[in-house]
Parts: structure tokens; sequence; C-alpha cells
């Protein structure tokens, strides 16, 4: 069977529906609407016309000669999700959630955020919508993405601060799956990544799966050819499943997953988890994540807050087991590099999490060489890191900080 | 080995039903957990469930989620868990449930948790997170072992997946009296009583409510149609709040709430 064909539940020996009865309902529920919307021509083109007339779809591609240099010389092109209406790949799929949500009679929608990109773009699909919409954020992660709340409050989003567990994204998660158990009946739970229980990886990678779609052929029309390499930062997955899904049985496309490396993975603050996890069960499926022996989750680290997570998305943990795709850690320190080498020589500011795409591509292209043609997907702009960045790389005037 | 079906039948033959209580292993500590365990049971608990703390509580509400936290901080350890269950069934006659979230039984070993559980005298599993679908490794190793397992049922759950949870399930079925997640509420969902009545009519030996439940006569109420009564959060907040007399007292005074008037 081709790979790209692959449904859920299962995606090997990852996925499933690891949750409490309560919620069992809902999700077939949504299972049941979606598989119907699949097949119904008016749901895929009222997507289709959302793509062109509110995202922007299709996203360009830019070709980045100037930067292919600190790359070994190869091809680099970057797909440009950071062009998107509300600065992510995130908008692909909220949209279509939103819509089916509206399909299944609900007026009430949740999500859990990490960076607040998921959570903008929810609350902006609420707006269009006419839904009521909760936002579940960590503390930690309001503080540091503290624009991101505005943005969202502004947008008419309630955002509730995760006090509970580490304070970050997965406690987000498991506070807006006890919301989605109690209020099941008037909410549906817009779940950001190719994670959780079935039939969010499946669902969540064909709304971003347009991505790849798209790009290859944008790559065929420029170069006349299939990039060599096609590579993507990964936290829950969904912007590299959504860049990878098109090439998935293209055998000589090579497959490359960017983890947050954090402080490196030979400390304990890291985020690389089909680098150093090992299968067990979180959030509703059995995938890779960090855990200690007895199956506690491992508080994740990364700069970057969307790829804060110590859990992976189930489709990831197969291509991971299969060899279809490898994985491989970016540290802090080499995403920040990229973030600024992209900046200065390209005049693009990418989100850090797209930077660790980035820094693996400046490895990945001296390994391949100058014949070689890298396809990065570009899943988010810089705008909401500015901070993070400035204090990083001390731009903020001394005698005027903030 | 010491099952909680028989128990549960005896207490609806001589009382209205049988009343089962919650702690976390671990909190406020692992010997003083294992004390109020013990003074529940002295107090009229009929049945004890163990649960071990987890990093990521899905179905808890901020009382057990607080004391399970504090449990973790304090350094838990899953062989915590089968210390407590040893310590708690050398010490009392009822039976032990332990309740867990799926991935630690998972890292642990389904075979080796089923052993372990069952050399420690524990009863079985309640497993929140983990659905009959999901669970053909656990039904084969408590068949092996002899453990109950104990899965839930939830108002919304379709009549195939009610009938799914009854044939799966050995001890009792875990009726969620509310769509929600652990913690007192001032009244007990009209759901249950639905819900139980389903059960019972897909062929249920036994069915037990539990969510919300925090009063004598909230456990009176529910004994009226379900075998048993499940209390949680109120316990391990009388725990936390008054320490193991506080719990042994609420204890006695739910008990009230399983005879006949």
């Amino acid at each position: 069977m081709a790979l790209r064909a692959q449904t859920g539940p299962y995606f090997g020996d990852f996925g499933g529906r690891f949750v409490p009865e309560s919620l069992i309902a809902a999700l077939d529920e949504l299972s049941e609407a979606y598989t119907l919307a699949k097949l119904d021509p008016e749901f895929g083109a009222e997507l289709a016309e959302l793509g062109r007339s509110y995202t922007g779809r299709p996203s360009i591609i830019t070709e980045v000669p100037r930067f292919a240099e600190h790359a070994g010389g190869a091809r680099v092109i970057l797909k440009r999700e950071d062009l998107n209406h509300t600065g992510s790949h995130k908008i692909n799929n909220v949209l279509g959630q939103a819509l089916l949500t509206k399909r299944i009679g609900k007026h009430r929608v949740i999500a859990e955020t990490g960076a607040g990109q998921h959570g903008v773009a929810t609350a902006t699909a609420a707006a269009l919508f006419g839904l009521e919409c909760t936002i579940y954020m960590g503390e930690v992660d309001t503080e540091r993405q503290a624009l991101n709340v505005a943005r969202m409050r502004l947008l008419g989003a309630d955002v509730v601060a995760v006090t509970a567990g580490s304070r970050t994204l997965k406690d987000a998660i498991n506070e807006a799956m006890r919301d989605w158990v109690t209020n099941v009946e008037t909410t549906n739970y817009i779940f950001g990544t190719v994670a959780g229980p079935h039939p969010f990886p499946e669902m969540v990678r064909d709304f971003q799966k347009v991505i790849g779609e798209e790009a290859r052929q944008q790559v065929l029309d420029l170069t006349g050819a299939l990039p060599t390499a096609v590579t993507a930062c990964v936290g829950g997955g969904s912007n590299a499943i959504g860049i990878f899904h098109a090439f998935l049985d293209d055998v000589d496309v090579a497959l490359y997953g960017y983890e947050a490396g954090g402080e490196g993975v030979d400390t304990e603050r890291h985020a690389a988890t089909i680098t150093m996890g090992r299968p067990g069960v979180l959030h509703g499926a059995r995938s890779y994540l960090l855990q200690d022996e007895d199956g506690q989750t491992i508080e994740s680290h990364s700069i970057s807050a969307g790829l804060d997570y110590p859990g992976v998305g189930p489709e990831h943990s197969w291509l991971s087991a299969l060899g279809r795709a490898t994985y491989r850690p970016v540290t802090d320190a080499a995403a920040m590099e990229a973030l600024r080498l992209l900046s200065r020589t390209e005049g693009i500011i990418p989100a850090i999490e797209s930077a660790h795409a980035l820094a693996g591509t400046m490895e990945l292209g001296r390994e391949l060489g100058s014949d070689a043609t890298i396809l990065v997907n570009l899943s988010g702009r810089g705008d909401k890191d500015m901070d993070t960045a400035a204090k990083y790389f001390e731009l903020y005037d001394e005698e005027n900080p903030r | 080995m010491r099952t909680v079906g028989p128990v549960i039948r005896r207490r609806n033959d001589e009382a209205n039903g049988a009343l089962i209580g919650y702690l976390p292993v671990g909190f406020p500590t692992l010997d003083e957990g294992v004390d109020a365990a013990v003074a529940l049971v002295e107090h009229g608990v009929d049945v004890l469930e163990l649960g071990l703390p987890y990093s990521d509580p899905v179905m808890d509400g901020p009382v057990i989620q607080a004391a399970t936290q504090q449990a973790l901080a304090n350094g838990f350890r899953l062989a915590d868990g089968f210390e407590a269950v040893r310590r708690v069934t050398e010490r009392t006659d009822a039976p032990v449930l332990v309740m867990t979230y799926w991935n630690p039984v998972v890292q642990y070993g389904i075979d080796r948790f089923a052993d372990d559980l069952a050399a420690a005298g524990g009863a079985g599993l309640i497993t929140p997170d983990l659905i009959p679908d999901e669970a053909a490794e656990w039904i084969a190793a408590s068949e092996r072992t002899g453990l109950d397992r104990v899965f839930l049922a939830a108002p919304t759950s379709t009549d195939a997946r009610i009938r799914q949870a009854v044939d799966a399930s050995r001890g009792f079925v875990y009726a969620v009296s509310t769509m929600g997640i652990t913690g007192a509420r001032s009244d007990v969902d009209a759901a249950a009583r639905t819900l139980v009545a389903r059960l019972k009519a897909a062929g249920a030996p036994a069915s037990c409510v539990g969510l919300g439940i925090s009063t004598a006569a909230q456990v009176a109420e529910v004994l009226e149609y379900a075998d048993g009564a499940i209390v949680g959060s109120a316990l391990v907040k009388a725990l936390a709040d008054g320490g193991v007399d506080a719990a042994g007292a609420l204890a006695a005074e739910l008990a009230r709430g399983t005879r006949a008037e």
C-alpha cells in the first residue's frame, strides 16, 4: 500500500485512542462528520475557497541563494507558510476544523496552544465563524508569548492560563481535555497538531497536506525535478507532516524532521522526542515520548514554545520506525543562529520553530553538496518571537530596556 | 485472591450497597496515605481504590491533581504503589483496586504489572484512559492472574459501547455519573440513574457510580439504584485538611449512607 494512503486510527504500532470513555462519543461524532465531509465536494470547495480568499493560498515558494551559501551551496527553496494570514501554517487546520464544528452543530470551540500560533489561528477562525472560543495556554507560555495572548483576546477569545504541572503545552492539552470531557455536548476541541486520539492525527494531517501538494508542484515547475530532500521542524509535527505527505511515496526524496534539541540532547533540557524518547501513551495516542522509567512524562525544554512538547504525532513515529523519514535534534543556539542568518541574508525573519528546520537544512546541505535541492517548510514568521530574539541577541538599547 | 465482586454482592445483601473510597498513593506521605486507607476501611469503606500519581491526569479535578502532584514532588515511584497495596491488604480485609492511567502500566510491562499487583494482594485495576478497544493485552494479563478489571461507562456511551464495557469488565463497571472530571458536586446528575439502568439491561453484574459524590445523602441516593458509590475528591480533601482522623471521620459519615433507614 502507498504510504500516502495510510489512515488512522493506527500508523503501524502508533496511534489509537487512549482517552476516557466520556470522550469516545465526541471522537466518533467527529470521525463520522469528517468522513462525510471528505466525500462531500461542497466541503472541499468551501475549504479551498477559504484558503484562497482568507488564508492567501497557495503560499509562494522563495529560493534563497544567499542563505544557501551557508548550506553547502545546495539549492534551498522555502515554502512560505509564514505568509499565511495569522502568520503560520496553523490556519490551514483550524479553518477545516471550524467548518466541521459548524457541520456538527456545536457553537463553542476550545484549543490548546504553546507558542500561541494555534491559539491565534483558532481565535481567528472562531471570530470568522461566530463561535465562542476558549484557549488553554500554559502559564509559562502566556508569559513568554504575551503578545499572542493579547492577539487572542482582541479576537474575542477567552484565554485561560494553565497553572498545573509544568505549566506548558502538555498541561494546556490536559486542561483542554478536561474542559472537553465536561462540555462535550456544546463544544468541539480544535486540536492543533497531528497528535492526540484518532481522528486528530489523520484529520489534522489532511488539512495540512495542502502545503506539500502545492510545494511539490511549485518545485517541479521551478526546477524541473523533485527536491533531493524536504525538511521541517517537528514539535507535535503538523507542519512537517503537511509538507512530507505529498512526497511519502517519492522514494528518492529524503525527508528530514528537526526536533528541538534545546540545550543539547546530552542534557535533560530538550524536546527531542523521537531522538531521545521511547514509545508510550500520552494525550490519547501511542507514540514516542519523553518519559522516565515509570512512564511519567518528562518536562521538555526548547527556546521555541511551539516545539516545547514531550510527545510527537504517531505518523512521525511510524515514518521513523519505517526509516522513511529521519529525525534529528537542533539546539536552541543553532536555531537562533539560523534565524539571524536568514534575516540578514534574505530579509525574512522566521519563527524560532521554523529556524530549527533552517539550521538542520544548513547541516544537511553540507552533507548533500551543491547538487542537492532542499525544500524547507518555513512554517511561521518571527514577529511573535521578537522579544525572545531581542533579548537573545541583545538588540534592545541598554538605556531604553524593555 | 481478594476480588471486589463478592464484597459488593454482600454489601447489597446486608445494606443498600458498597461504599468505595479513593485515595492517592504517597499523599501526604506513603506512610500517612496507608494509615488513611486503613482508617477508611475501619470506618466503613468496603472497597479501596488507590490511585497512582501520574504526570498527566486528564480525568482528575483540582483536588486530586494537587494531591498527586505533591506525591510526585515527594518522589513517588511505581514500586511505592505495590508497597502501599501490600501494607493496606495486610492490615485490612477490604479488596484494594489500583486506579492508574495507562502509560505507567505500559512502561512497567503489562504482564509484570499484573503479576506484581497480584503478588502484593491487589484486587485489580481501574483504568480511566484505557477503553476496552485498546485493552487486549490487559484483558489477557488479568485473565491469567485473576485480577479484576474495571472499565468506565459514560452517559454518552452508545448501547454497543455499554455492552462492550459490561463484557470487558470484571468486578464492576464504573458508571461516570456526569460528564466531567473528578470533584465534589452539589447534585449528582440524574444521568447516572439512566446509565446504571442501561448497564443493568446490558447484563452488568454490578455498577458503581463515581464522580461528584461527597455526602452521606448522595451515597444513599446513588445506592437506591446502583451497587456501589465511589467517593474520591471529598476524602482526599478531608485527608489534606484534617489528616488521617478527618478522612476516617468522613468515611464514617459517608458509610451512614449505605445503611437502610
